[in-house]
């Protein structure tokens, strides 16, 4: 049962089109991730799902309920968290989420809240005293503290150092494992392939391609290699006769094996059904990035 | 409700935290009347006020530099202050109404301006014995139409300024030229006949405050103008008003 349903949206600022055709469906208790480069549409996107802006056509359902029509019913059930939006600099952790807290019918415990995302030390300090990734934290809190069905999150880590973007993954999926949709935004490659169960590729405002990560990888580059050493020696014709395997080559004392599908399996049980080890194995596959590049011709980051 | 009596709740708590501001704000035109009333001769009785006091005479422009000071300055910064920032932008997606963060910042507003006007009256009464408002129904009345002609053409200039800095590019033009007519800069007996009735129509009316804190029935007709201001330009904010 989809949760968010965007269909053939259109969003143009003035000449300029920020989206031209975007459709897809959010299932219900997955992280989809939003992935594409800036100025891509994203943001735009999950702006016309939020209800802050209005699509010039096309139709987004959300929860069942139309973001504008029902702008009200859907605020108290979708957490926003959106890039560039600050707090007063004198307002302190513990205020702000009693403050956002108050406007819920339900809120979740800002105390608990606190305490989880790891504030605790921090609920009486100032805005402008957080470091980015507190800020980040406490920008999360905010989004989830009305207990919403449904959290959007922009940008999640931009400006973070690597363990604050690692810290703040583990938290997402934690929210996540507690029952919350997420809809992600971003245009880091890792934090899309770490966290999403599914991803819509956005190109020049239209989706170019709508898989999981390991599927996006698959339908771009369906084969895989595996190096070897063998510690006796090899019949080839034990790996080319299965159906997995597409090509077995020699380099030096390895064996590189290339093949589709569950290859890595099938070769390892052969080899261990005739008692062969197989050492310093490696498995070589195209990245996401790598099918980023072949599906919209220029690199994620650039 | 609830959820306004905690934005009125939070925004309060802000305000208090500005120290300085705070005490520029309420403070300053009660600072400027004691500094005028340590000299003599601006305590004597003066033919050219009706026989008052320069000190009496001048206190109800003092009242202005409050009400210009917070109405067309603070409110206006702060609010383009919260637009820039995003502030505005992340109540939207709340089911709080970004209103009740406007009508809370009116509240503090006005709040502060009473304080300031009840402060400088009291002060001007028992240090310098000049007479409290002698018509307090038409002083309120003068009071609370200028304030809210003022605090609307603050939230004019806070409606369209997408930033702190244009707002206050904004906001001093129209500050100078509150203060210059309401006989800040210079005390309106000063002023050239025209210029002086000019004050009597521009925000917050300083001649009807003056009428009624004098004894003199404020004139209809200044503070109608006032009422329309206030009318005018507060539609006018709604209608140009931007959450981001």
């Amino acid at each position: 049962m989809p949760v968010i349903e965007v269909t053939n949206l259109h969003k143009r600022y003035g000449e300029t089109v920020a989206v031209d055709d975007v459709s897809f469906t959010v299932e219900a208790g997955e992280i989809f991730g939003v992935l594409g480069q800036n100025g891509a549409g994203k943001t735009t996107t999950v702006e016309c799902v939020a209800g802050l802006r209005v699509p010039d056509g096309g139709g987004v359902s959300v929860l069942g309920l139309d973001p504008r029509r029902d702008a009200n019913r859907l605020r108290q059930l979708v957490g926003v968290q959106l890039q560039e939006s600050q707090l007063p600099d004198r307002l302190r952790v513990a205020e702000a989420l009693e403050l956002y807290a108050s406007f819920y019918r339900d809120p979740a415990d800002p105390a608990r809240l606190i305490d989880e995302l790891g504030l605790g030390q921090k609920r009486n300090t100032p805005y402008d005293k957080l470091s980015g990734g507190q800020k980040q934290r406490l920008s999360i809190a905010l989004a989830l503290v009305g207990n919403p069905k449904i959290a959007i999150l922009d940008e999640l880590t931009t400006g973070l150092d690597p363990q604050a973007r690692r810290d703040t993954w583990s938290l997402i999926e934690r929210v996540r494992d507690s029952g919350v949709t997420i809809v992600l935004v971003t245009h880091f490659m890792e934090e899309a392939e770490r966290l999403c169960d599914r991803l819509a590729l956005i190109n020049q405002g239209r989706v170019v391609a709508l898989d999981s990560p390991a599927g996006l990888v698959t339908s771009v580059a369906p084969e895989q290699r595996i190096r070897f050493r063998p510690s006796t020696p090899l019949d080839d014709r034990l790996l080319t006769d299965l159906p997995q395997v597409t090509a077995v080559t020699r380099s030096g004392a390895q064996v590189v094996v290339t093949g589709t599908g569950d290859v890595l399996h099938a070769v390892t049980s052969v080899l261990a059904r005739n008692q062969i080890i197989a050492a310093e194995l490696r498995l070589e596959q195209a990245t996401l990035d790598d099918a980023f590049v072949e599906l919209t011709g220029h690199r994620l980051t650039d | 409700m609830h959820a306004f009596g905690q934005i009125l709740k939070t925004e309060a708590k802000l305000y208090l935290r500005d120290i300085p501001t705070l005490v520029l704000t309420i403070g300053l035109p009660t600072l400027i009347l004691v500094v005028l009333g340590l000299i003599p001769t601006l305590r004597q009785p003066d033919p050219n006020f009706d026989g008052q006091s320069f000190v009496t005479y001048f206190t109800p422009s003092l009242l202005v530099l409050t009400l210009a000071m917070v109405g067309v300055n603070a409110l206006p910064t702060v609010l383009a202050t919260y637009r820039e920032r995003g502030i505005l932008r992340r109540l939207a997606t709340t089911p709080a109404s970004p209103a009740a963060l406007l009508a809370a910042q009116l509240v503090l507003a006005l709040v502060a301006i009473l304080t300031s006007a009840v402060l400088l009256a009291l002060v001007a009464r028992l240090a310098f014995g000049s007479p409290l408002p002698q018509r307090p129904l038409g002083f309120a009345a003068a009071l609370v139409l200028g304030t809210a002609a003022l605090l609307a053409l603050g939230l004019l200039v806070a409606a369209v300024a997408p930033t702190a800095k244009s707002a206050q590019a904004l906001a001093v033009p129209l500050f100078m030229v509150v203060m210059f007519f309401g006989g800040v800069y210079l005390p309106r007996f000063l002023l050239p006949d025209f210029l002086a009735e000019i004050g009597a129509y521009t925000p917050p009316g300083v001649q009807a405050l003056l009428d009624a804190w004098t004894g003199t029935a404020p004139h209809p007709l200044h503070l109608g103008i006032m009422a329309v201001i206030a009318v005018a330009a507060s539609a006018g904010a709604a209608k140009l008003f931007r959450w981001e």
